[in-house]
């Protein structure tokens, strides 16, 4: 068994689609949340393929692309204090913040540590004066001017460099949702269980439920169905979704990433909006279980706290972000460097933040395709390897064929 | 093994840099040419080019330079590739290769052993391309200067009179035909950069494809293009001949041959092997009367085994690349353009 060539079976997504044509008669927006999805709908075409009755939207499910432009202007900060490696996953490097508008102001804190914390004193030292940093407007404009920021593939690749360089106090820039938190929180118990006293974590992990929460709330978009992220529900479990149906009475379907999850997914939700009986259908059942991942849950939570978060396009969210608890502070770059940041804007004219409501599909917005490439991105869609914009770019959607 | 290394010395052109080109480039590349030790090599044009020798012969002429990381990789090492990537872009033009240049810019500390291979792999894939190196070049710069070993070759071949091979010339019509299975360079590569240890064998599929390329060209002389898919893959290089030649080309999915090591990596890293570099495979356009006699001889040849015709030239759609995906749907296949891969070539 090959176990990827069964989900792209042609002739099984042909009697899916079939299903869903006969299925559908009334007009439904779904939206799936996640980035991987969106990526995985443009490759394979599967928009085309579907009844004009079904519209597919575009969600906020991309970390890189919702991290607000004040947090990437409070990374650029840190990454410009001496003394500090930034350690971030790729796509962070190319994100704007909000275009060059934030030297870095850094609080002495040597005056507020108490003399017992002098084991990490190494990130007092660090804030003793800064570099100017003008006009960065993105993490690879800080390295362009000195700042030592480095691209990770793992958060133990950024703990192997907090072992390497004992010297340096290595921040890594925790940017994900729920699938990622429990590896970054699993690399804070590992920093802490060796001793490592150069290892912080800026924590911007988000949290997916409260999300569409928002957008539903919002009522911008009118979703008849929710196509629910598969590897972010792996670890929250499929329950963590049956708000949808009980609040909204909308359905969820949990949908992995090939082409026949993705159909799978869409036929339940067509069937249970038709049937009238919505539900949380698991459609990724050889993953994804209905408590999830308890395990990684208990890590998650036994490091981090839920806080409210600043979202790119939807603002702040309560209880949407996950900060680091207190018994982990000395860990926590957001409280070892303090640095100040002016009141951030987004991109002037970047519609980003409609597009990651489901608000517009990335052609409406002057800037697609025109000022904003992936070679010169405005906006963080373009950026992302997950992001929508980035997507309908790479598989020219929106444009004819 | 030795533990001797190369020291800022071996470039001063003093004795160290003589013993250097003795015991290490002529003993290895040696030939006629090479060996007068003038500083230019000379040698008398041919008036006439096989098969046609009545009419003039042209000449190609190509550089490119190699500074591959890591330089030891499965299935070759930056000599290899610094003979293949020339020989197949004078192939490319439908040029029969004949002479290369190699300039060698060494790291002071590089491994006399590690140097000696790698001039070993380029005088072994030189004679197995039938070409000589006639004429060279070394350097050594400081310690941090350069990565190792960084190797410029430069070619120069014959085109056969009625050869008119160019990425201009497809017409509507036309069957685009790709060599083999496309994505083994740049995931090989990857892989062993990225230290990734896959427990099954992803080797480069870096070969010289002068021989694959005289096949075809005596099957049907009438071949109207030839690209080898390097950086920026398969994709990249439809799409260049796409816009170069102002005509649309339409790609089968499900006819692109991807080895199952790299789907299989490819979807581990959210990678598309279809902008993965090859070093052994060529896309021909062919007008359809010439697609059963391409392919047949292709398919006699150790490097096209797997040769298949993947798609059409269209006048829908001009300067578009579309791929019909495997669901039935048409998507355009573009150009890469964000992330970016390290470098493999």
């Amino acid at each position: 068994m090959k176990y990827l060539d069964e989900f792209r079976n042609p002739e099984a997504a042909q009697r899916l689609l079939a299903r869903i044509h006969h299925r559908s008669t009334q007009p439904v927006r779904l939206m799936e949340f996640c980035g991987g999805h969106t990526h995985a709908i443009l490759k394979t075409g599967l928009r085309q393929l579907l009844p004009p009755t079904v519209r597919l939207l575009s969600g906020p499910g991309c970390p890189v692309c919702v991290t607000s432009s004040a947090d990437v202007d409070h990374a650029i900060a840190l990454a410009l204090l001496p003394g500090v490696i930034l350690a971030t996953f790729g796509d962070m490097v190319r994100v704007p913040g909000s275009g060059g508008t934030s030297p870095p102001t850094p609080l002495l804190m040597t005056e507020k540590m108490s003399p017992g914390e002098g084991s990490r004193s190494l990130a007092a030292r660090m804030t003793g004066h800064v570099s100017s940093g003008e006009g960065c407007s993105s993490l690879q404009e800080a390295r362009a001017q000195g700042a030592d920021v480095r691209m990770v593939y793992s958060t133990l690749d950024a703990l192997a460099m907090a072992r390497a360089n004992p010297q340096r106090s290595v921040i890594f820039l925790g940017v994900g949702f729920e699938t990622t938190a429990p590896t970054v929180a699993a690399a804070i118990l590992q920093a802490q269980a060796e001793g490592l006293r150069n290892f912080y974590v800026l924590s911007l992990h988000k949290l997916t439920p409260p999300a569409t929460r928002a957008i539903l709330d919002a009522g911008k978009v009118q979703l008849s169905g929710i196509i629910g992220p598969g590897h972010v529900t792996t670890i929250i479990g499929a329950d963590a979704w049956r708000f949808l149906p009980d609040d909204y009475g909308i359905p969820c379907a949990i949908a992995g990433f090939e082409p026949l999850d993705v159909l799978q997914a869409v036929c339940s939700l067509v069937d249970m909006i038709e049937r009238g009986t919505p539900g949380v259908s698991n459609d990724y059942a050889r993953n994804v279980r209905s408590e999830g991942n308890r395990v990684a849950q208990g890590i998650m939570h036994s490091v981090f706290r839920v806080g409210a978060a600043e979202w790119r396009g939807l603002g702040s969210i309560p209880d949407s972000g996950l900060l680091l608890r207190d018994e982990y502070a000395a860990l926590d770059a957001a409280q070892q460097f303090p640095v100040q940041v002016r009141p951030s804007q987004e991109p002037h004219g970047c519609r980003c933040g409609e597009v990651l409501r489901g608000v517009i599909e990335p052609p409406e917005c002057a800037l697609f395709a025109r000022a904003c490439r992936p070679e010169h991105p405005v906006g963080p869609c373009m950026v992302s390897g997950e992001g929508a914009c980035a997507a309908y770019m790479q598989y020219g959607e929106g444009r004819n064929v | 093994m030795s533990d001797k290394t190369i020291l800022l010395a071996h470039g001063s052109g003093g004795r160290l840099t003589h013993d250097l080109i003795r015991e290490v480039f002529y003993r290895y590349l040696g030939n006629p040419l090479l060996n007068t030790r003038d500083d230019a090599a000379v040698w008398p044009l041919p008036a006439t080019c096989e098969p046609l020798p009545t009419a003039p012969a042209r000449l190609a002429m190509t550089t490119d330079s190699y500074v591959v990381q890591p330089i030891f990789f499965p299935g070759g090492d930056i000599g290899k590739l610094a003979v293949c990537g020339t020989v197949n872009d004078l192939a490319m033009a439908g040029a029969q290769p004949l002479y290369l240049t190699a300039g060698f810019i060494l790291e002071e500390g590089l491994r006399f052993d590690d140097l000696e291979q790698v001039v070993a792999s380029m005088a072994h894939t030189a004679k197995e391309a039938g070409v000589a190196v006639i004429a060279g070049d070394t350097k050594v710069v400081d310690r941090g200067s350069a990565d190792r070993i960084f190797i410029n070759t430069a070619g120069v071949g014959l085109v056969p009179p009625g050869i008119e091979i160019s990425g201009a010339n497809a017409r509507p019509g036309d069957v685009v035909i790709l060599s083999g299975p496309v994505g083994l360079h740049g995931l090989a590569i990857m892989s062993q950069r990225e230290g990734l240890g896959f427990s099954f064998p992803l080797q480069s599929d870096c070969a010289p494809l002068n021989g694959l390329v005289a096949a075809m060209l005596q099957a049907d002389a009438h071949i109207h293009c030839l690209r080898d898919p390097t950086r920026g893959g398969l994709a990249t290089t439809l799409n260049e001949m796409a816009a170069q030649s102002g005509v649309g080309i339409e790609i089968q999915e499900t006819c692109i041959p991807v080895p199952e090591s790299v789907r299989a990596v490819c979807d581990l890293l959210g990678l598309d092997p279809l902008y993965a570099a090859n070093e052994g495979k060529l896309v021909s356009i062919v007008p359809p009367e010439a697609e059963a006699r391409v392919l047949n001889a292709m398919r006699q040849h150790r490097y096209g085994r797997e040769a298949v015709a993947i798609g059409q030239v269209t006048t829908a759609h001009p300067e578009r690349v579309v791929l019909q995906t495997p669901l039935g749907a048409h998507r355009i296949l573009d150009m890469l353009s964000g992330a970016q891969l390290p470098r493999i070539c």
